[in-house]
């Protein structure tokens, strides 16, 4: 049951995957003028003579003499075969040389928000939902109401201020300036933690918001049904059953909430990286798109788009191993 | 007979209240909804009307005033006498330790009130004028309430224009993104099959894809030789290019609970088009929820714009919008020493608060029978 | 009716409201009435008069803007805690006295098992958590007890069963599931709330039997909630008619047939439709609306359905219930009018 039920997601999985990377190949194209021309230019402005035996052998390596489909397929080919994601003209380096210097940074960070997000929002949730209409559950529904309108990077400017004013420190970048250069030790390690805790606590915050009102819903709505009173009626004590029905049943969902979490996580972690100048992807790609630099700016969405649905995808299968009725196909009411 | 008949009628009343009027009543009881929608309203009204409202045009330099600090309103002189609302005018001084030049106020008043006349402007372009609800009672007085900027420009004044485009876009994105959301929604649960299976697949892969970055993309893409109105329009566009798979989720899930009642079953055998079934039975009774969606989509709008527009990637000088403003405070030093600049942070943290509480609001209410 | 001891739950005025933001909702509006040992009372009405409200209220179980009054007694005897009789109004709804009586004393069995039913937990997993809870702690017992009671209730190789998921059962053997659950503590009264509304026909029949032996093998007393006329015949001792939370009719099943008082049994049997008898191939119904119970005017509840209602006189102060013949009860001010030769009657 479980294997058929991972084949068919892998199935679904592949034509979301094409179709994810046919759009970022247009977006890539949108901009006025082909990576080539922009090169040629910015070479010319530069005072550098242009090597025709270069311009050739890019042209052929990337198909550019060739309408788009076929452009696309050298692409997509390059990548998937060679993790050739093409050059950057601004950093004069191929994409995936940069990608693979930031972009770990940027998972790893997004991750440990995940994992902030959940491990906030889930007890939040079940406190709310079972004290609802307390004084607790009006406080951080009210804290929640102020999660939802301060962006990510409104609370990080917000942190960088408050830090600053009271400390003197610049909590900016992922470690003070002594460190940025030096070989990894425990000193740059413990460095590093504030700063990373920062990051970390300023894009889980945003997310765990919604993250809450989703399972205070959820148990809510959990808690109205028959199940609960045949337990209550069975004479089962409330915190046990409270326990081991209502919020069972309302958490299993939460893992598949990855699909929508993850993105959001990514997301901010771009703004708030930004704001805070860490080494990750987010100040790359900021500049790359106003530089309109798309081979990497696209590589990059093309990147966390897969990572996303892939996480996804696992959430999918994490699911249907926890709940029975999945994994025998659902059932309907 | 009579009164059995009477209380026959009676036995039906409870059913009859119509659906507008349980919602109304049920949105009254929502105490933050009920704060929130008259503030909406007033802060929708003043940044229309922000000519009027503003104390200062939004270009209009101060030379000598660059990176002033607010100044407090006040009643009394510094010898304690009434005066009525004025500002102390703030002189340039050095500071004695670290030699830079600060502000400080002087004795010098600079009387306000309401009604003045000030710099003229043309009132939305249908007319001239200089009236102003609120300023210095001297024309071009140096009242700053919120600062100004490092060009010497009154913040306040800019947060109100910036408020006009950044509330607007909200709306033209929806209207955007209204459009979409119900077309593709509605053939998605109205035809089924395969539109169906499209669409939703379109929906799947649309929310794979991290929004910021993707806004990011699309934004960049847009020609750097695009007019204001044209950057402002397009990028209502794509916003709502990725922001209508809420919207579109909603209406199909109701049409398609609805698809299989009565009365929609009864339009269509007795002859309706699909057009005239889906506009004249299927649309009313889910218009409530269609609300909630919109309003629940206006923060998610409002961030946004002001989010790519902090990063340079969206709307750009010389637009106003909130974003655009809060760009001034990108390094930790300019928010040291002017922290003033992150008053438009304010302004949209209030209004996204506002469409959250009153959209929480319209969600109890949409379910007036719940 | 009968002699005392036989008796070992009787409600007293029972009533449940519920404090709604319109109003106050009158669910359960004084209800009376006892059940003996091994004997079948049916409850039957119209959807919304407040049956079920009722078998939520011997549990205690309500939401918590309702307000439970007057007296649900019961008079057990074999568990050693409690002083007898113990009143279930008055029990704290989430102490251990109320917890032992719910599963351990009365147990219930629901309308939809599916629904009543944890999807994500096997069967067996949810009947040994009751079992465990009552009768026998050890898991390894428990369960053998749990297979033993799938067996009695009529499910084939319960071994097996016993690790399923409740969507993995047919809606039938859930249904068996959920009574064997129920019975699996012994309990002495079974609250029956629609059994089988959700049911085929067939498998209505076979559940009902099932129910029918049970009640012989094990000596339960039932409370069987309904609104299916039919099935009290078959399975009823005494009979419960409510009507907007308060009982309109409390009689023995045969006198309840033969000798229907209320004008809403009346309706209600009339309403059955019978073979040959439907005059042009019509069914009757009652004529208008059950009333919204909130803010009830004065009078009988059933007034503005009533063929009967007499003006000045039903619409005005409270009906009282009156015992019309020895153990046959109504609430109707005109039932001895109606009772006269030719007035109405199930003509």
């Amino acid at each position: 049951m479980l294997a058929r039920y991972i084949i068919r997601r892998l199935l679904q999985f592949i034509p979301l995957l094409i179709a994810i990377s046919i759009i970022i190949f247009v977006i890539i194209q949108l901009p006025p003028g082909d990576y080539l021309s922009t090169y040629i230019v910015q070479m010319k402005n530069s005072g550098t003579d242009v090597d025709q035996s270069y311009i050739i052998n890019l042209t052929r390596q990337y198909g550019l003499d060739q309408p788009a489909h076929i452009q696309y397929f050298y692409w997509i080919t390059n990548i998937v075969t060679k993790l050739d994601f093409g050059r950057s003209f601004q950093w004069q380096q191929p994409v995936s040389q940069i990608l693979s210097e930031r972009l770990p940074a940027t998972i790893g960070i997004a991750l440990l928000s995940l994992v902030v997000t959940w491990g906030l929002a889930i007890p939040i949730g079940i406190y709310s939902a079972t004290h609802q209409y307390s004084l607790g559950d009006y406080i951080f529904i009210f804290l929640g109401f102020i999660g939802l309108a301060v962006p990510g990077f409104l609370l990080a400017l917000g942190a960088v201020y408050v830090i600053f004013v009271n400390t003197g420190v610049s909590l900016t970048g992922l470690f003070s300036p002594e460190y940025v250069n030096a070989a990894w030790s425990w000193a740059k390690f413990v460095n590093m933690l504030p700063r990373l805790g920062l990051v970390v606590g300023i894009i889980g915050l945003s997310q765990t918001a919604g993250l809450i009102r989703q399972m205070r819903a959820m148990l809510l709505d959990e808690l109205q049904k028959q199940y609960v009173i045949t337990a209550r009626a069975k004479g089962l004590e409330e915190k046990k059953l409270l326990w081991k029905y209502p919020i069972r049943l309302a958490v299993n969902p939460m893992v598949s909430t990855i699909g929508w979490i993850l993105p959001g996580l990514i997301s901010g972690e771009i703004v708030v990286s930004i704001v805070l100048s860490m080494p990750t992807m987010g100040p790359v790609v900021r500049r790359a798109l106003i530089s309109q630099d798309m081979y990497l700016a696209g590589s990059f969405l093309l990147i966390v788009s897969v990572l996303t649905v892939f996480g996804t995808l696992l959430s999918d299968i994490a699911l249907a191993v926890i709940d029975p009725r999945i994994r025998f196909g659902g059932v309907a009411e | 007979m009579s009164a059995r008949k009477r209380r026959q009628q009676q036995d039906g009343t409870y059913e009859v209240a119509g659906q507008w009027k349980l919602m109304w009543w049920k949105f009254k009881k929502h105490r933050l909804a009920m704060i929130a929608l008259p503030i909406i309203v007033i802060m929708y009204t003043i940044t229309m009307f922000c000519e009027f409202f503003a104390p200062a045009l939004p270009l209009s330099r101060f030379r000598d005033f660059k990176d002033c600090p607010p100044s407090a309103i006040r009643l009394r002189d510094a010898d304690g006498n009434f005066v009525g609302l004025h500002v102390r005018l703030k002189e340039s001084v050095r500071d004695p330790v670290t030699f830079r030049k600060v502000f400080a106020d002087s004795d010098q008043i600079i009387k306000l009130g309401f009604f003045v006349h000030g710099e003229p402007y043309r009132f939305l372009g249908l007319f001239d004028s200089d009236l102003r609800f609120f300023g210095p009672v001297e024309k071009g007085g140096e009242f700053f309430l919120m600062g100004t900027d490092s060009l010497g420009r009154d913040l306040y004044s800019r947060i109100l224009f910036g408020g006009r485009i950044s509330l607007s876009f909200a709306l033209v994105s929806i209207a955007f993104t209204f459009f979409i959301g119900l077309t593709l929604g509605g053939i998605s649960g109205y035809l089924g099959g395969f539109a169906d299976t499209i669409i939703q697949r379109m929906i799947d892969l649309i929310m794979s894809i991290p929004g910021i970055p993707l806004w990011m993309a699309l934004a960049a893409a847009l020609p750097t030789t695009m007019s204001s109105l044209g950057k402002y329009l397009w990028m209502s566009i794509i916003m709502s290019l990725i922001g209508w798979t809420g919207l579109a989720r909603v209406v199909r899930g109701k049409i398609l609970s609805l698809r299989e009642e009565d009365f929609v079953i009864a339009a269509r055998l007795s002859g309706a088009s699909h057009g005239r079934v889906i506009g004249r039975h299927l649309l009313p009774s889910f218009m409530s929820y269609i609300i909630v969606s919109i309003t629940a989509s206006i923060p998610g709008t409002i961030l946004g714009e002001t989010a790519l527009s902090f990063l340079g990637l969206g709307l750009q000088a010389p637009t106003i919008s909130w974003g655009t403003l809060l760009q001034d405070t990108q390094t930790v030093e300019a928010l040291a020493l002017q922290p003033w600049l992150l008053w438009p942070a304010f302004f949209i943290i209030v209004t996204v608060l506002m469409f959250n509480f009153a959209g929480d609001g319209l969600r109890d209410a949409a379910d007036p029978y719940k | 009716m009968s002699i005392e001891q036989d008796v070992i739950l009787r409600l007293n005025d029972v009533k449940v409201h519920f404090k709604m933001d319109e109003g106050l909702l009158k669910a359960v509006d004084g209800v009376s009435f006892e059940i003996k040992k091994g004997k079948t009372l049916g409850i039957v009405g119209e959807s919304g008069c407040g049956k079920s409200v009722t078998s939520n209220a011997i549990f205690n179980i309500l939401p918590k803007y309702g307000l439970l009054g007057g007296e649900i007694l019961l008079y057990e005897k074999d568990r050693k805690r409690l002083e007898r009789p113990i009143d279930i109004v008055k029990l704290n709804p989430t102490g251990p006295e109320i917890r032992s009586i719910r599963g351990g004393n009365i147990a219930m069995i629901f309308q939809e098992p599916m629904k009543a039913f944890s999807p994500i937990h096997t069967v067996g997993n949810q009947i040994i958590e009751a079992i465990q809870l009552h009768v026998e702690p050890d898991a390894k017992k428990a369960r053998d007890i749990a297979i033993s009671m799938l067996r009695s209730v009529g499910i084939a190789n319960p071994e097996q069963r016993v690790d399923e998921y409740p969507h993995q059962l047919s809606g039938g053997m859930r249904q068996r599931a959920m009574i064997a659950m129920a019975l699996s503590c012994n309990p002495s009264i079974l609250i029956a709330d629609e059994p089988t509304t959700a049911l085929d026909v067939t498998v209505q029949a076979q559940v009902l039997e099932l129910i029918n032996n049970l009640k012989r093998d094990f000596g339960t007393s039932i409370i069987f909630i309904t609104h299916d006329l039919g099935v009290i015949a078959e399975m009823s001792d005494d009979v419960a008619v409510m009507y907007l939370g308060k009982i309109m009719e409390y009689c023995t099943v045969d006198e309840l047939f033969y000798r229907p008082l209320h004008p809403y049994t009346q309706a209600l049997l009339k309403s059955i439709p019978t073979p040959g008898k439907t005059r042009k191939g019509r069914f009757e119904s009652i004529a208008g609306t059950v009333p919204y119970p909130m803010n009830l005017p004065e009078g009988c509840g059933f007034f503005s359905r009533c063929d009967y209602a007499a003006e000045g006189v039903c619409d005005q102060s409270g009906t009282d219930m009156v015992e019309a013949y020895p153990g046959h009860f109504v609430r109707c001010t005109r039932h001895e009018v109606l009772d006269a030769p030719g007035q109405g009657g199930n003509a």
